[in-house]
């Protein structure tokens, strides 16, 4: 059945609505397709928002056109679903309505009517539409007016399209929740008034208006502007690997959130020590000490840790994981530099706080107040991170 | 076949070379009236398609820049009140006629205009978050409402609507449902050739495949910030012609690299390898003398 195919997408992820759904019925019922290949881009084009997606969008496509050959296989299915009845039983009340809310004996004998037509006009095979030149979706070679209309798609099949999974590169599994953490960080602004006055103050604009005795005076002020400054430390350790993707989820809204005056951020392993990592692979790291000098104690710190390790590792002296760190400092003594220096620091902690019944992580959250790595935990931390000291 | 739904209509224009399946997310946008979104590296034509079906249907084209500071509001209409206020002061218009204080936007203009228009929302991740949010009631009904003259613009012909997007932010999921997506993929050395051709029709064979080929390997470098793209590609073509460069020169010295590489670190990264290089055929010179 041909919805099947639109549970087959949900189940690879690709996340298409009911209402796309209706926009690719309208556009086959109109009749707009005219082999698999056409079939394949135009409900690529309507189901799929982003190129994140064509991967899961190839897979689900392989998985459930393999073996159809012919485009009249897919109008039998469809139309057959169409016609039974007890598909409907199967859909949710609101998709009902929605299907309801279309003519569907209207659609169905347009639909009809089109194949009729098109089977009878061209070739009557198993196409629907000859490839030759005269039709105006004859697939390879030029177009009639003369312009070459692409020479990608010329002559190959839709599933051999899906199956070469050009796409594999674009997935990122990530996307999701990216765009609520954005608007949890929203919250991170403190606005004030910096650069050329260019905005017009209405109110001392009339009061100064008022004492002119209504000869009009503008009055112009400089407009507001985020001054929030961000400083972000991310704990890389061992026991973070679970939390990789929630952390680079937050790490990639942070950075792609425009609105901060600055952002730096920089890793660490379990605790924080004499230097930071600016880049993992790369081995870059700078020293904490440099770090606390040329920052502003006005950064908003976000730590993200489980803040969960030895406790010789945040209280001795060489007790960092890494053996060739050598730290002559314990790591509990640079958090509380760090605790000290900025004005306004947080931690976030990926785990459940039913899991914080932990040595260390009692240490740390005696040090920075500590948050949930959710979205309700962020919106707390956004919040005390922006209050007046 | 259905040429009288007027599906199929767009076919591309002289100076722009299309692939098929963005044929027919064009032609299916205008079918079912709804908005394109495309998506694609910089520099893959994005904008140049609107201009391109503007030029192929020939109708004109409103374009909408989005800059980070644009408000939804400012497409509809903007109330000059600043000017009305120093009117009632000095001018000599009525000032009880709002209507002439009331300047529509660009999806304004693009709804009263007696013909079809083409209307392009320019770089729409560019602004706020929310303001594809704020749009999408306007595109859907294709008309707004103006409390001040009591007033609704109502569009007299639906216009084609594309929006180009970087994907420097995400879109809301409501804005993304109601459109059509095409994501321009990078184009192959064969459409790519096409593509340069209309621009240099007059180029020599051997120069452009020297150029395609540099071009391409250029590409895999993986390392570089920012790849070259279609625009650099032409833009370096243009000066190998203009500096007479003779094909062979071309994939050994790389003439111009910066009209290719934009960012000093990949300018610096691609000399330093490019250093690497010669001073390895140094080496094999002096092993050979030896």
């Amino acid at each position: 059945m041909f919805t099947d195919f639109f549970y087959t997408l949900k189940s690879r992820k690709v996340p298409v609505s009911i209402t796309e759904w209706m926009t690719l019925l309208e556009a086959l019922s109109r009749g707009y397709i005219s082999d698999l290949d056409e079939f394949y881009y135009l409900a690529r084009a309507i189901l799929v928002k982003s190129e994140a997606y064509y991967d899961h969008y190839d897979v689900a496509f392989q998985e459930y056109f393999k073996g159809i050959e012919t485009p009249a296989e897919i109008s039998e299915q469809i139309m057959e679903w169409l016609k039974d009845p007890i598909n409907r039983m199967t859909l949710t009340e609101e998709e009902r309505a929605l299907f309801d809310s279309m003519d569907f004996d209207e659609l169905l004998k347009e639909f009809e009517k089109r194949l009729k037509e098109q089977t009878e006009q061209h070739d009557g095979g198993s196409h629907w539409i000859g490839r030759g030149g005269t039709s105006p979706f004859g697939h390879s070679g030029y177009h009639p007016s003369g312009i070459r209309v692409g020479g990608e798609s010329g002559g190959r099949h839709a599933i051999q399209i899906a199956q070469e999974r050009r796409f594999q590169n674009y997935r990122s599994d990530l996307i999701l929740d990216v765009r609520q953490i954005k608007v949890a960080l929203r919250g991170l602004r403190q606005l004030t008034r910096i650069g050329p006055e260019d905005e017009l103050d209405l109110e001392r604009t009339i009061d100064v208006t008022c004492k002119n005795a209504g000869e009009i005076e503008m009055v112009w002020t400089r407009s507001r502007k985020n001054a929030v400054k961000v400083l972000l430390l991310m704990d890389v350790g061992g026991s973070m690997f679970p939390f990789a993707d929630l952390c680079s989820q937050l790490f990639s809204a942070a950075h792609s959130s425009t609105h901060f005056k600055d952002f730096q951020y920089f890793y660490f392993h379990n605790c924080i020590y004499d230097y930071l990592f600016q880049d993992i692979e790369r081995q870059e790291w700078v020293s904490t000490d440099h770090l606390l000098h040329i920052l502003e104690p006005d950064y908003k710190v976000i730590l993200v840790g489980d803040a969960r390790m030895a406790m010789q590792e945040l209280t001795e002296k060489y007790g960092a994981i890494r053996y060739y760190e050598r730290n002559d400092t314990p790591g509990v003594i640079r958090l509380k530099q760090i605790a000290e220096h900025f004005t306004h620091c947080v931690w976030l902690n990926p785990e459940e706080p039913y899991y914080w019944n932990h040595p260390t992580v009692h240490l740390v959250g005696k040090l920075f107040p500590m948050f949930e790595l959710t979205l309700d935990g962020l919106g707390q931390a956004v919040r005390k991170l922006v209050v007046k000291r | 076949m259905a040429n009288s739904d007027g599906f199929d209509r767009f076919s591309g224009s002289p100076d722009y070379v299309i692939s098929e399946p963005l044929k027919n997310a064009v032609n299916v946008t205008i079918a079912l009236e709804r908005p394109l979104l495309i998506r694609g590296e910089p520099g893959t034509g994005k904008t140049l398609l609107a201009h391109s079906i503007a030029h192929g249907l020939e109708k004109k084209l409103v374009i909408w820049n989005i800059k980070s500071t644009t408000k939804a509001q400012e497409g509809l209409y903007v109330y000059d009140t600043v000017q009305r206020l120093n009117d009632s002061r000095f001018g000599d218009r009525d000032v009880s006629d709002i209507k002439q204080y009331i300047k529509l936007g660009k999806l304004g203009q693009a709804f009263i205009s007696p013909e079809q228009v083409v209307l392009l929302i320019d770089e729409v991740d560019k602004a706020d978050i929310e303001f594809p949010n704020d749009l999408l009631n306007e595109l859907d009904e294709m008309s707004f409402y103006i409390p001040e003259t009591n007033e609704t613009v109502t569009a007299i012909h639906r216009p084609i609507v594309v929006i180009t997007s970087n994907a420097e932010k995400e879109l809301p999921d409501a804005f993304l449902r109601r459109c059509i997506f095409h994501y321009i993929e990078f184009p192959n050395s064969e459409l790519m050739e096409e593509i340069t051709r209309v621009h240099f029709p007059d180029i020599k064979d051997t120069l452009l495949r020297e150029a395609l080929k540099t071009f391409y390997k250029l590409r895999e470098i993986d390392d570089l910030r920012k790849k070259p793209s279609t625009s650099e590609l032409i833009d370096w073509i243009h000066a190998l012609i203009a500096g007479g460069i003779p094909h062979d020169r071309i994939s050994s010295e790389i003439p111009f690299v910066g009209t290719l590489l934009k960012k000093e670190t990949d300018y610096d990264y691609f000399m330093a390898r490019m250093g690497r290089k010669s001073y390895g055929k140094n080496i094999d010179v002096y092993r050979m003398s030896h």
